[in-house]
């Protein structure tokens, strides 16, 4: 996007050794999961399409984090992206974009699929199924 | 309303929860398929490094970049959300800067990309607060008593940016073998800029 190195370039990007890599990689990829770059990718499409106003998503984050903390003084199983994606089901449902029933029957329809559905992949991250009856590989 | 606390699978809760949104039109894969890729590919610390490069050997675009970090940051194309209030925080060997946002995640996108997990964590961002000194030498940066140490807190208004000092030996580099040294880590405080 901002210069000739060929940044834009995936083999590029993936390699972290030399003096040439970028310092973003850090040796850690942006999203951990697919789900977290599509709960990212959501929240960043609602906002410009003006349904969401950035700064209630941010409060409500926040607020996510805070709840999140307090009922877990020992951090342990943090996720970022569950706080976040926990502010975008609320922001979403406070505009009136999603209807909180809707959202739970979807989801408990997706949950019902049977193992090994055609589950979508994106990205190069990993692929987490702690509570999905789901098997890894597609058979 | 789910929440993070009812344990449903994130992977589902988010997939209904773009599915529902999909099929209402209110938003197309197309569009987040484009931002996650932005983020994934493009928009990363790179962008800062080459900020402060220029900074280093351009004395009046430093001049700028700390008056207005948006304005100078925006002059080599680098914009976008949670870019609208940058503020550039120079190191000396008298201050060294390191930044945290402590309720959330705030930080500068255009110039660092999103943040690392350990900037999000709950841990860094409540003791780098109460043990500077302590966190940073986790990082393996051990300053010394006579270096002050501040904590900026990022919110809504504004994302700070560290502008780290450049190392010594590095007098005959070109601006992109400087920006090589600019690491990501060196550029929230929590290290300095490599040697060369």
């Amino acid at each position: 996007m901002t210069d000739s190195g060929g940044h834009a370039d995936p083999a590029y990007l993936l390699d972290s050794s030399g003096p040439a890599a970028p310092p973003r990689d850090n040796g850690e990829l942006v999203f951990a999961a697919p789900w977290e770059s599509r709960a990212f990718g959501l929240a960043l499409a609602l906002n410009e399409a003006g349904l969401i106003d950035w700064e209630d998503f941010r409060q409500a984050l926040i607020r996510e984090i805070g709840d999140w903390e307090a009922a877990h003084p020992s951090g342990e199983g943090w996720s970022y992206y569950e706080c976040w994606l926990g502010a975008l089901e609320r922001t979403a449902g406070a505009r009136g974009l999603v209807d909180p029933r809707a959202l739970a029957d979807r989801t408990a329809l997706l949950a019902a699929r049977p193992a090994g559905h055609d589950h979508e992949h994106h990205g190069r991250g990993g692929h987490e199924h702690d509570m999905h009856n789901e098997s890894p590989r597609h058979p | 309303m789910t929440t993070a606390a009812d344990h449903i699978d994130p992977a589902l809760r988010a997939e209904a929860l773009a599915s529902l949104l999909i099929e209402r039109g209110l938003v197309d894969q197309a569009t987040m398929d484009n931002f996650i890729k932005t983020y994934e590919q493009s928009v990363g610390p790179m962008n800062g490094a080459k900020v402060v490069a220029r900074a280093w050997t351009d004395p009046g675009y430093a001049e700028r970049l700390l008056a207005d970090g948006t304005a100078a940051i925006a002059e080599l194309g680098f914009k976008g959300p949670q870019g609208e209030h940058i503020v550039v925080l120079q190191n000396t060997p008298e201050v060294h800067h390191v930044v945290v946002c402590t309720l959330c995640s705030c930080y500068p996108w255009p110039v660092l990309g999103l943040p690392p997990s350990w900037y999000k964590d709950p841990s860094y961002r409540s003791r780098i607060v109460r043990e500077p000194r302590a966190v940073l030498a986790e990082f393996g940066l051990e300053l010394g008593d006579d270096v002050a140490i501040r904590v900026f807190d990022s919110s809504s208004e504004v994302r700070y940016m560290v502008l780290p000092m450049r190392p010594a030996g590095t007098d005959g580099l070109s601006e992109e073998e400087l920006a090589a040294l600019v690491t990501r880590d060196s550029m929230v405080g929590v290290a300095e800029a490599a040697a060369p």
